[in-house]
């Protein structure tokens, strides 16, 4: 139990996937300048990346492995996440309408997320088991939608302040992710 | 041969990757703690973005439209593992420094967004043109930004002792929080240039480009980024 305690919080905060791994940048700088779209982006990511780990353990260790093939690892994986993309959406669409409207729109973007694909690799490359995995992509999604969602409140409350002209817009987003970066830095004493 | 260069020179400086269009940000923030692992990475991508421009632009008139986005996905997934089986052969201690950033070229969004925005539209010659400048573009700034945080952050460049006794390196600029301070910093600077030209010519100072999802192919959500 304590196992997981660690892995969780250690995914969430120590090694947060977009501060501390550099993983989903994009997303992170493009979607976070309203808290509305942060929530939604953040949620669709956590929804997708649990899937998607859990969804390439299998077929790593059904298919991949009994056929020899983990060259492919690459290929194989993106395109059951392009294909997972592709089915969530037409699910969601289909059966659960409501969900589908707040998350729908940002399901064609994650694709092309790296936070997603980053969270299967990793998961692979630390050989964790299902659980586990479950676990880690769980944890790591909710501190990529953390972070997100903490730059969205901090870029609203900036979009109102006078700035030099060439810092506003990404420039100071990314100055304020290298902050929250630093902050979360203290994180490291916890593990 | 003049629209040739004029494809393959946008990308070096009209059009730079990172800094102009602000795309790939994941590998130009992750792997630029030295200015080694910049140009091993940036030579990656100019590998799989030239040929995988090539081959789209070759195949753009069998591909359906409706499912090219999976077409360049695959097109490029295969050409990273490529690279990810030429590297671990001829580049191992490369390799392993890049880690997972190296599979993960392919959801890379130069690679898609040029396969979307230029090469699905342009003969192969152009296209060959494009994904060249728009590599080298990719690779001088990643390994300037790695340059210069290896500078500021261990006293070194290429792994060899430069600065002068008593330097004491900064050690954030090697860390997360570094990466994209620097960037975001670089940035302002690149706004600030192009904004006292503007000024020259007469013109309003505009705010610097923002992060472009509509040019990382098939988003049909750009306009909420």
């Amino acid at each position: 139990m304590q196992e997981f305690f660690v892995l969780f919080i250690g995914a969430m905060f120590v090694n947060n996937i977009v501060l501390a791994q550099y993983l989903g940048n994009c997303p992170f700088i493009g979607t976070s300048k309203e808290s509305g779209v942060a929530v939604g982006m953040g949620g669709a990511v956590v929804f997708v990346a649990v899937m998607a780990a859990a969804i390439t353990w299998l077929v790593q260790r059904h298919v991949l492995v009994p056929f020899e093939l983990g060259y492919l690892q690459t290929l194989v994986f993106i395109l059951v996440i392009a294909s997972l993309v592709q089915f969530v959406e037409m699910f969601l669409k289909k059966m659960v309408p409501p969900l589908y409207k707040s998350l729908g729109i940002f399901l064609p973007l994650i694709t092309t997320n790296c936070a997603v694909m980053g969270i299967a690799l990793i998961c692979q490359r630390e050989e964790f088991g299902l659980m586990k995995t479950v676990m880690f992509a769980f944890a790591s999604g909710l501190g990529f939608m953390i972070a997100l969602v903490l730059l969205a409140g901090i870029r609203e409350r900036l979009a109102v302040r006078r700035l030099p002209i060439a810092m506003r817009g990404t420039p100071i987003g990314l100055v304020m992710a290298g902050l929250m970066s630093l902050a979360f830095f203290a994180f490291k004493g916890m593990i | 041969m003049n629209r040739l260069w004029k494809e393959f020179s946008k990308g070096l400086w009209k059009d730079l990757p990172p800094f102009k269009l602000v795309l790939g940000l994941c590998p130009v923030l992750a792997v630029t703690n030295t200015a080694d692992n910049g140009l091993g990475m940036g030579i990656a991508v100019v590998f799989v973005l030239t040929l995988s421009n090539l081959v789209v632009s070759l195949i753009r008139s069998i591909i359906p439209p409706k499912v090219r986005i999976v077409c360049f996905i695959a097109i490029s997934a295969s050409l990273v593992v490529a690279v990810e089986l030429l590297m671990q052969a001829y580049a191992y201690p490369l390799y392993q420094q890049l880690g997972i950033f190296v599979p993960l070229i392919v959801v890379n969004c130069i690679i898609l967004g040029r396969a979307e925005a230029f090469a699905f539209k342009n003969p192969p010659l152009l296209a060959i043109a494009d994904g060249l400048g728009m590599g080298i573009g990719f690779t001088m700034s990643l390994t300037f930004l790695g340059g210069l945080r290896e500078l500021l952050g261990k006293g070194q460049l290429f792994g060899a002792d430069v600065t002068w006794q008593g330097f004491e390196p900064l050690g954030f600029m090697v860390e997360a929080p570094g990466a994209f301070v620097s960037l975001g910093v670089l940035l302002a600077i690149m706004n600030f240039a192009e904004n006292v030209q503007r000024r020259r010519k007469g013109l309003k100072a505009v705010e610097g480009p923002t992060h472009d999802c509509g040019s990382c192919g098939g988003c049909s959500s750009a306009s909420n980024c």
